[in-house]
């Protein structure tokens, strides 16, 4: 279909669920009240390494509204460890605690007071371990190993390769060589050889994780803000051993994820109370509480580049090391993903990778829009610009002599580069205006970056059911989270159909009445559920043609279907008249069904790469050498969407991911001391604001058709967050002359640099 | 502890009722009156997403006391679009994309009502003066403050409906 005949892809219609969201109507698991629903609250650990003696929860279990006072051994499930890539994580301590928050006894009451104010009843009894409370301490000679087996979980393919070393914290190693190090190094005009730290994150979306179980001779059925809803069912499926159809999830609206919803978290645990107590059981989490529940890996890179003297990048050495915390959660497949992003989207002969995740007693670590990337960009692209300033090139020819073509494969076998990087990032530095003059104290910083999209190895299915009346239902996975997913899947839907947007309705999902879809994560939803969407939908198209073609009396390739009207040249019929027409009553309905199943198992990550989701960045700065702050005066990001479904949810999200990179690189960060979390809510973690928001924060979408998805789209979402860092750091060193490695750049860290430099303009 | 009978104004609607001197008011609003609107987040009055107005005026509903509103007129999300007319603030919300998850948006509505009540028409730098209470994880804000000035702007020159307070 051209793209000038699109009639609803490419608009910018409102979203589906805007008014019930600006009405106090849209409802999120929080909201969910079930009749005789009961309340728990939990026990966490006070610290972050300790063998668990004895709890005694006989007080608690006595106070006024105590229904029950679980700890491990009291749930009632056939196992207690799950996790996406090994299942390590109990559902309640058991034995041994692992961090300083880790759930150890739940309470459940009659009200949310009453088991808050049990909690305080209750005595455990430990004695404390020796704890590693980073990443290098964990890696250190004698140093506590943190889990002793590990079982595999087996639910994705990509994670059946995983390479823990036995007998250490490293739960993933991954490895990958090309080319003659020493002899790329040896042939080099120059060498550099940096570290850079990025440090944890909470995720802070606003909802905090909340999951309700109910638990009944019909099954166990659980409201959940999750980002999973299937892969959670295949957990508890497990855990209580019973049939994946004796398992029902929902996902109402969420109110926001970044990742920190991907897999199961505390549903298990919601569900097991539930069973215990023979009634509904709602776990609500605070903010505090989720920022205890997992976090973004905090990672060291180090990278050693050997490059020639006119720019040309000759090797890479890339030494990435991630904290997990203390379960690996998907941590494995984060440091997969990091170590093959660390090089950075250019055509490097030689590179050395080496990425570790490695168990530590801190909180477990986990998905982050971008999987990883942020934190290797940070690095990856400071350092070209270290490298530039050395040779006295301009950062932006650097870039774009070493960047990989349309067409060039990133490593051989996985899908070749399908979009054109140094346009996109030509585009962003010229938005930005590089080049022309600044005032004194500012300054311009690029970066780019690209990461696979689409998840690994990862099916969704859809269906789309044309009732008599010419309304549409389509049932999809994909999860609501804020990103639009369910607005841009009608506009397919709609578009495909040939129906008015306004036909469509999205349903929430529900394990036990929508199709398999892997998950909601990776920027998938537009590109690869989309192309789930637009097949059922072209299913439906067809058997409705089919059937007018019989009604009309004429070849189904003579029909068209406008506007949910079906015309065969001046005849036309609604698509309520051919469905009653064929059924010969006012029921019936069309049902279309289609299927996303990723291509060959092949290329470095296990999985052909749907599509690569390629961020661009620039950023403008003005530093105050008398207080070391730096001020975003402009920030632009471009985004290769391919074709926006949506283009004003489309920039949307690219502004969002955009701040969601700016915070970090200025002042996000989570602080810990020795294992303790000391920031966990908004009191101390800062998060942006209003009063962060740069004067001028552009995105600009890159649309050329050339997506694998639905009329050429690739997805979006992740890759506003891979630049800010390094375009902002790299802007402050050509404002000011110094250079940070590490994360964030507050203003003490810029000061105190400015201050070691001997700060004269 | 003796429950503390007081009357209130919400949304227009008197009710009589009898709170425990400990109930926040976000707890009075979501559990007892059923207006869910009213989101919890922060619970420490850092991000906004429980704004509502009480005699005008925006406070955090999660640490304020119920009977702190007594004899006072509190609005919330609830009660600002009459019927199917949205309230302009509403609209500019809708129009400009300032929503994505939605789960500030109820706090950050109500706090842009109290701000153009204060203010008709302010400057964006006033707007993200105004707002820094209110958190948004999701949006980036730019789509916010323009939204904001977009209803200042239709309060200015449409027919004043339905912001009476
Ligand atoms: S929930 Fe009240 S201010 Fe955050
Ligand atoms: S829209 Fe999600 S927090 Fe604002």
């Amino acid at each position: 279909m051209a793209v000038d005949r699109l009639t609803v892809v490419g608009r910018s219609v409102p979203r589906l669920d805007a008014h019930d969201k600006v009405t106090g109507a849209a409802r999120y698991v929080s909201d969910f009240i079930l009749p005789g629903m009961a309340h728990a609250k939990l026990w966490r650990s006070p610290v972050p390494h300790a063998r668990l003696l004895a709890v005694d929860g006989a007080r608690a279990a006595a106070a006024p509204g105590v229904l029950a006072v679980c700890t491990a051994d009291d749930l009632p499930v056939k196992r207690l460890a799950y996790g996406p890539a090994y299942k390590d994580q109990p559902i309640l301590a058991r034995e041994v605690v692992r961090y300083a928050g880790e759930p150890v006894v739940a309470v459940v009451a009659d009200t949310p007071a009453r088991a808050d104010a049990a909690l305080a009843l209750i005595d455990v009894r430990y004695e404390e371990l020796p704890a590693a409370t980073n990443a290098e301490e964990a890696q250190a000679p004698g140093a506590p190993v943190i889990h002793t087996t590990l079982d595999r979980a087996g639910h994705f393919r990509d994670l059946d390769g995983l390479r823990p070393v036995a007998g250490t914290n490293v739960c993933q190693h991954y490895r990958y060589e090309r080319g003659d190090l020493a002899r790329a190094v040896a042939e080099a005009d120059l060498v550099v050889d940096d570290v850079y730290r990025y440090p944890a994150l909470s995720h802070h979306a606003l909802e905090p994780h909340c999951a309700v179980a109910r638990v009944d001779a019909d099954g166990i059925t659980v409201w959940s803000g999750t980002q999973h809803p299937f892969p959670v069912r295949k957990d508890l499926a497990e855990i209580f051993d019973v049939p994946l159809a004796h398992v029902q999830v929902v996902v109402p609206l969420i109110g926001g994820a970044f990742g920190g919803k991907c897999y199961t978290k505390i549903e298990p645990l919601a569900a097991a109370l539930a069973a215990r107590v023979r009634r509904p059981v709602r776990l609500a989490l605070t903010l505090e509480e989720s920022a205890r529940t997992i976090t973004r890996h905090s990672v060291v890179v180090r990278l050693r580049t050997a490059v020639r003297r006119d720019g040309t990048l000759l090797a890479r050495e890339c030494d990435v090391v991630l904290d997990t915390g203390a379960y690996a959660d998907i941590g494995p497949r984060v440091a997969t993903k990091a170590g093959s992003r660390a090089p950075g989207p250019y055509r490097i002969p030689c590179l050395r990778i080496d990425a570790r995740c490695v168990y530590t007693n801190n909180v477990p670590a986990g998905a982050y829009r971008g999987y990883g990337v942020p934190q290797v960009t940070w690095a990856s692209e400071s350092q070209i610009d270290v490298i530039a300033e050395r040779l006295g090139i301009d950062p932006f020819t650097l870039r774009e002599r070493n960047l990989l073509k349309r067409g060039e494969e990133y490593v051989a076998g996985d899908t070749p580069l399908d979009g054109d990087m140094a346009d996109g990032l030509g585009q962003a530095a010229r938005a930005i205006g590089w080049g022309a003059p600044l005032t004194r104290n500012r300054g311009r910083g690029l970066a780019c970056a690209m990461k696979d999209g689409g998840g690994t190895h990862a099916v969704s299915t859809a269906v789309v059911h044309i009732n008599a009346d010419g309304s549409v239902i389509l049932l999809s996975g994909s999860v609501e989270v804020g990103q639009g997913a369910r607005t841009a899947l009608a506009q397919i839907a709609a578009e495909t159909l040939g129906v008015p947007f306004e036909a469509v309705v999205v349903p929430a999902p529900d394990t036990s009445l929508t199709p398999y879809d892997h998950g909601t994560s990776a920027s998938r939803s537009t590109t690869v559920m989309g192309l789930a969407v637009a097949a059922a939908a072209k299913d439906a198209r067809e058997q409705l043609l089919a059937l007018a073609a019989k009604l009309l009396d004429a070849p189904p390739s003579a029909l068209t279907i406008r506007e949910g009207k079906i015309a065969h040249g001046n005849r036309t019929l609604t698509l309520a008249e051919v469905i009653s027409g064929h059924f010969g009553l006012v029921g019936g309905e069309v049902t279309g069904v289609g299927t996303f199943v990723p291509g060959e198992w092949s290329g470095s990550l296990g999985g052909a790469t749907v599509f690569w989701e390629t961020g661009m960045g620039a950023a403008e700065v003005e530093v105050d050498r008398e207080t070391g702050e730096v001020h975003v005066r402009k920030y632009v990001s471009a985004a290769d969407v391919g074709q926006a479904i949506n283009p004003r949810e489309c920039a949307a999200q690219d502004e969002g991911a955009a701040m969601q990179g700016i915070g970090p690189a200025l002042f996000e960060a989570r602080v810990g001391e020795r294992g303790q979390l000391l920031n966990p809510g908004l009191i101390d973690y800062r998060v942006p604001t209003f009063a962060d928001l740069p004067e001028a924060l552009d995105s600009l979408l890159i649309e050329n058709a050339d997506g694998p998805g639905p009329f050429g789209a690739k997805g979006v979402g992740e890759s506003g967050t891979f630049c800010a860092a390094p375009a902002i750091g790299n802007a402050v060193a050509r404002a000011v002359g110094v250079r940070l490695t590490e994360l964030p750049m507050t203003p003490e860290r810029v000061w105190h640099a400015l201050v070691s430099k001997g700060a004269s303009p | 502890m003796n429950a503390i009978p007081m009357s209130v104004t919400v949304n227009g609607e008197a009710h009589a009722l009898t709170v425990p001197p400990h109930e926040t008011l976000i707890e009075c609003l979501r559990d007892r009156l059923g207006l869910l609107g009213v989101k919890k987040s922060c619970d420490v009055q850092v991000c906004g997403a429980c704004t509502v107005l009480v005699d005008d005026r925006p406070v955090s509903a999660c640490t304020v006391l119920a009977f702190e509103a007594r004899g006072k007129h509190v609005r919330t999300i609830e009660g600002l679009a009459h019927g199917d007319d949205l309230h302009p603030v509403q609209e500019a919300f809708v129009e400009h994309g300032a929503l994505q998850c939605g789960f500030c948006t109820p706090g950050m509505i109500m706090a842009t009502v109290a701000l153009l009540a204060e203010n008709p028409s302010p400057t964006a730098d006033e707007v993200k003066h105004y707002m820094r209470g209110n958190i948004c994880r999701c949006t980036g804000y730019k789509r916010i403050v323009e939204a904001i000035l977009a209803a200042s702007e239709r309060l200015a020159t449409g027919p004043r409906t339905t912001d009476g307070g």
